[in-house]
């Protein structure tokens, strides 16, 4: 009777194994075949280094994972209270070194991971701008309630909701808010967020490498409209990029103080918008509005 | 007029929304069959004097249980709504909530699962076996373990005042981040419920931990070092020592953001100086040990159930201790890993980064030092080691996860995201639920005398770790696809939909799971001649606390055992005790002076709320009063005599004899499924009706 249920139980163990694997592998060859999934797909320079950055560290610490949890199964199974052949003793004195080997494997695994992440930290530095061939780009960005204001200082056009990029050009993303609670900018396919706040400047440099359209949004909570902060970036190449410049200098529209004061009541689900011109020193207005209300920058 | 007497509150405040409709008629109701039975059976006396009014740390920490346990039902009901939200809210269609019923809905989610089931359960264990297992009668203050208690079911009600009274909860997120819960985004009286639910319970949390801290520190029994003392009381202890350190910071910055509400100061408001960015930092400090203060007594139990279910001393006693001080050490220290993505320098990030990855170490000893302690040992597979098993698994995910996270230019990528969400699930519902879920199912037969049924535990093990698969894997793929957290609406082009409901099935496999824990508890109370544990040891325990009855007297231990080793029962079981004569026991009185402290706290953090000044300054009057009368107060404990300990100890022990005659005719018995728990109901509720027994009850 006794043996009938072990042998059963047995059975039953090899089959969950089975078939935790197989899903394991469905769940891999998922991840690495689909295109949607926008961490894995990187579309830029930065974004690029950080999905290798993940998947180094996913590497290092499932090669320590993986065998752990392997010999922690196995010692569970093999001295079940069930088996015959296990030999139980209580009183067993482990090696010398015993102790000594709990804490120096781990140590090992994470200090190599921290050797990587350290130069990567500072390799990958947001404020650090991304190498390249061509000139630096800069895009001052101001996040309102609820939408995003795109400001072209050397295009001289304004934006909502939308950002056009040349590929392979290094983009400086200019981070502050106005009359907003924190937000944070982040595109998936091109690399990651940073924060925006009033009276602040938060630098993030990105660099596109395939054209494209990607969508951006802001992770961190900010109140009613925050599902609907959405932009869009399209990466293009520099000639359609200066094409579509041109055509948003022909836009009917343009962002003087009054409309700005208009643009920055809260509002929901924000359609872009285009602007050929804006308010002389916009940016720098906008953050020294909340030096001169007692504020600081950095 | 009306302002002076009511502040802000009118009747539009009142519930309106169905959702807080339905809330508040769920409370209602649930409220006055509480007080019908109550008066129908006469208990009313027995519950002020037996169980409210109590000071025995046992019969608190059982209290604990209950409220931590509705509120779980609470609290699962709004991750249900959430799920439920985005499942359904993708491109045309907008699902049933409003973005700010949403956001509310996620933000008590969080404070609740947090502060109301996690701290509850973990409290609940520490009062009712840090004090058995030390070989200690009581507390070192017991009047501030009831006033800790009764200040957090303040901190309960404050949390779900809004469905009595009206107005709203905060739409902030758990944490509240500044400046978004400053008055010029957070008008309504949300954050300042937020605010005064966690004010009063936490400081009823900081009294708990210094009073523990005490208690552990000063009332061990003679023999027990520092060195021999068990390891679930040194995980409370790092716990504690966590908690002691970091609510007061707490306390301090929701003064400050009250401050901010309340006088129109500007500490963390965008103008006039303040910074939101020192909001962070310091919600922080206090919000990342808080994890941990959660974590370390799982630690602690995991260690216990593994040394008693492998039937071996634990590998390395020195590194498992070390394992959790190391962890509580670090664990002060990684606070900015929360906003790496806020701005600041690389070395201030790499250094954040690395000291969150050291935290690796010691508890990858921990575990190594677990799998130690099961070699060679024979390992019975009981409800208590599969919760470990599955802990292991799931933990193993979110630590991974959770080193991810710690190199700044991934967490870039993955900071706010789901997966950010998903990982955090890992390691708390893996590691702590899991981890309390453990205690409860190892310790049931210490606090009740009755084993749990083992038959529908495992399916609601089974359901937990199928149901939690099925919700947060998907959850991690919906991070990696760049979704954000605390969605109310996505794009349909996104192709996220499919995802979210395939979370919304886990929870309701996770919603299953709990149901079944209910049946577990409700099938062993039915067959509990069955399930009786008559010798106090059922698991064949290392620990003092199996030296004693099931459930223990109120006083403990009738003669204080002396400790000579680390497992301390188990080398009592291997030599023979000699009899030791009784002594006279001092006790503590019980006392409701922690309760009326703590309505008039409620009643002070509800005055702020709704700015009723008056009512603010008569209540924070009123304790500083009581506490005073209190401290005039000489005669706050009782001597229980020799005498009078050996007559409850004989009681006992005859009762006991006749129990186990009893138990021997049921042991064979078949134990219940959920099918035969069903059958069993629908048969005692058709008998309840026919034989009119409801009558004379």
């Amino acid at each position: 009777m006794i043996d009938n249920k072990k042998n059963h139980s047995n059975r039953y163990l090899k089959w969950i194994l089975v078939l935790l694997l197989v899903n394991f592998i469905l769940l891999l060859k998922y991840l690495l075949e689909n295109k949607n999934i926008a961490l894995l797909n990187p579309k830029g320079f930065v974004s690029n280094e950080q999905y290798r950055l993940i998947l180094y560290s996913v590497g290092i610490l499932l090669a320590i994972a993986i065998p752990a949890l392997i010999v922690l199964y196995s010692v569970a199974w093999k001295y079940r209270e069930s088996s015959t052949k296990a030999n139980y003793s209580p009183d067993i004195k482990h090696g010398k070194f015993f102790v000594l080997k709990l804490w120096i494997i781990p140590s090992v695994f994470i200090f190599v991971l921290a050797f990587i992440m350290i130069p990567a930290t500072h390799k990958l530095d947001p404020r650090k701008t991304v190498e390249s061939d061509k000139a630096p780009m800069t895009i001052q960005v101001i996040s309102l309630r609820w939408k995003w204001l795109f400001i072209y200082p050397e295009q001289g056009i304004a934006t909502v909701n939308y950002v056009q990029i040349p590929i392979d050009t290094p983009i400086e993303f200019q981070l502050t808010a106005d009359e907003a609670p924190m937000s944070s900018f982040w595109i998936p396919n091109l690399g990651g967020q940073l924060y925006a706040m009033t009276s602040h400047i938060n630098r993030l440099n990105l660099m596109a490498e395939i054209p494209g359209d990607y969508p951006g949004s802001t992770p961190e909570i900010t109140g009613a409209g925050f599902a609907g902060m959405r932009f869009t970036v399209r990466a293009s190449s520099d000639q359609e990029f200066e094409s579509w410049v041109d055509e948003v200098k022909r836009m009917p529209d343009s962002l003087a103080m009054s409309e700005y004061e208009e643009l920055i009541k809260p509002s929901e689900n924000n359609k872009m918008a285009f602007y050929s011109a804006y308010e002389d020193k916009l940016y720098e207005t906008v953050i020294a509005k909340y030096i001169s209300l007692g504020g600081h920058t950095h | 007029m009306k302002e002076m007497l009511l502040g802000k509150l009118d009747w539009h405040a009142l519930p309106h929304e169905w959702f807080t409709i339905g809330g508040s008629i769920a409370f209602i109701a649930m409220g006055l069959m509480i007080v019908v039975i109550l008066t129908w059976t006469k208990r009313w006396k027995w519950l002020w004097n037996e169980w409210l009014t109590s000071v025995d740390p046992k019969r608190i920490g059982i209290m604990y249980f209950i409220v931590g346990g509705f509120m779980l039902l609470r609290g699962g009901l709004d991750a249900i709504m959430i799920w439920l939200q985005q499942a359904l809210s993708s491109g045309n269609s907008h699902g049933y909530l409003s973005a700010d019923h949403f956001q509310q809905i996620f933000t008590a989610h969080g404070n609740i699962m947090v502060f109301f089931v996690a701290m509850a359960f973990i409290f609940g264990l520490i009062n009712y076996i840090v004090p058995l297992q030390i070989g200690a009668r009581d507390l070192a203050s017991p009047f501030l373990n009831t006033l800790g208690f009764w200040l957090f079911v303040a901190g309960v009600i404050m949390v779900n005042m809004f469905f009595l009274l009206g107005g709203e909860y905060a739409a902030t997120g758990w944490l509240a981040v500044a400046p978004l819960s400053g008055k010029e985004f957070s008008p309504g009286v949300g954050v300042d419920y937020w605010i005064w639910s966690l004010q009063v319970s936490g400081i009823g949390t900081t009294l708990g931990a210094i009073n523990f801290i005490m208690t552990i520190l000063k009332m061990r029994a003679p023999g027990m070092s520092l060195k021999k003392m068990p390891l679930f009381t040194w995980g409370s202890l790092c716990s504690m020592v966590m908690a002691a350190t970091v609510f007061p910071l707490l306390t301090a910055t929701l003064f400050l953001v009250f401050f901010d509400r309340f006088l129109g100061t500007h500490f963390f408001t965008t103008i006039g100086g303040g910074s939101p960015m020192l909001y962070t930092n310091l919600i922080w400090m206090w919000g990342h040990p808080e994890v941990y203060i959660l974590m370390l007594p799982a630690f602690g139990i995991f260690s216990e159930v593994v040394s008693t279910f492998s039937r071996k001393p634990i590998a390395s006693y020195m590194s498992a201790v070390l394992g959790m001080i190391g962890v509580s050490t670090l664990a002060l220290l990684v606070w900015l890993h929360h906003f790496f993505t806020m701005g600041a320098g690389v070395n201030v990030n790499a250094f954040f980064g690395l000291m969150t990855m050291l935290i690796a170490i010691p508890t990858s000893v921990l575990v190594f030092n677990w799998t130690a302690t099961m070699y060679k040992g024979r390992i019975k597979f009981e409800t208590p080691m599969l919760w470990f098993l599955g802990f292991i698994a799931v933990f193993a995910i979110g630590g991974i996860t959770g080193v991810m996270l710690a190199v700044p230019p991934a967490d870039f990528q993955l900071h706010n995201s789901l997966f950010l969400v998903a990982h955090f699930h890992s390691t708390v519902i893996g590691g702590v639920l899991f981890g309390i879920f453990c205690g409860i199912s190892y310790w049931f037969p210490k606090i009740t005398g009755i084993k749990l049924n083992e038959r529908i535990g495992k399916s609601a093990f089974w359901c937990w770790i199928i149901g939690f698969c099925l919700s947060f894997i998907p959850m991690y793929i919906l991070g990696l696809m760049g979704a954000s957290r605390r969605l109310d609406h996505y794009d349909s082009s996104t192709g996220w939909q499919p995802f979210y409901v395939i979370m919304l099935l886990g929870g309701l496999v996770i919603a299953a799971g709990v149901t079944l824990q209910i049946a577990q508890i409700i099938a062993s109370f039915i067959q509990k001649k069955r399930l009786q544990d008559t010798t106090g040891d059922p698991w064949d325990g290392r620990t003092l606390e199996w030296s004693t009855l099931s459930p223990p007297p109120f006083y403990n231990f009738s003669i204080i055992p002396k400790v000579k080793t680390a497992d301390a029962f188990w080398e009592m079981k291997k030599h023979d005790i000699e009899k030791q004569k009784f002594e006279d026991i001092h006790m503590p009185k019980n006392t409701a002076t922690g309760i009326y402290i703590s309505i008039f706290a409620f009643f002070a953090g509800f005055a702020f709320v709704w700015e009723i000044i008056w009512l603010a300054v008569l209540s924070i009057f009123g304790i500083i009063i009581v506490s005073i009368v209190r401290t005039f107060n000489e005669h706050t404990e009782y001597t229980l005599t020799a005498v009078e300990v050996q007559e409850i100890e004989e009681a006992r022990h005859k009762k006991q004899i006749k129990i186990s005659e009893k138990v021997s005719e049921f042991r064979d018995d078949y134990e219940m499924g959920v099918w035969d728990l069903i059958v069993y109901l629908y048969r005692f509720f058709l008998s309840f009706i026919r034989t009119k027994r409801w009558r004379t009850w």
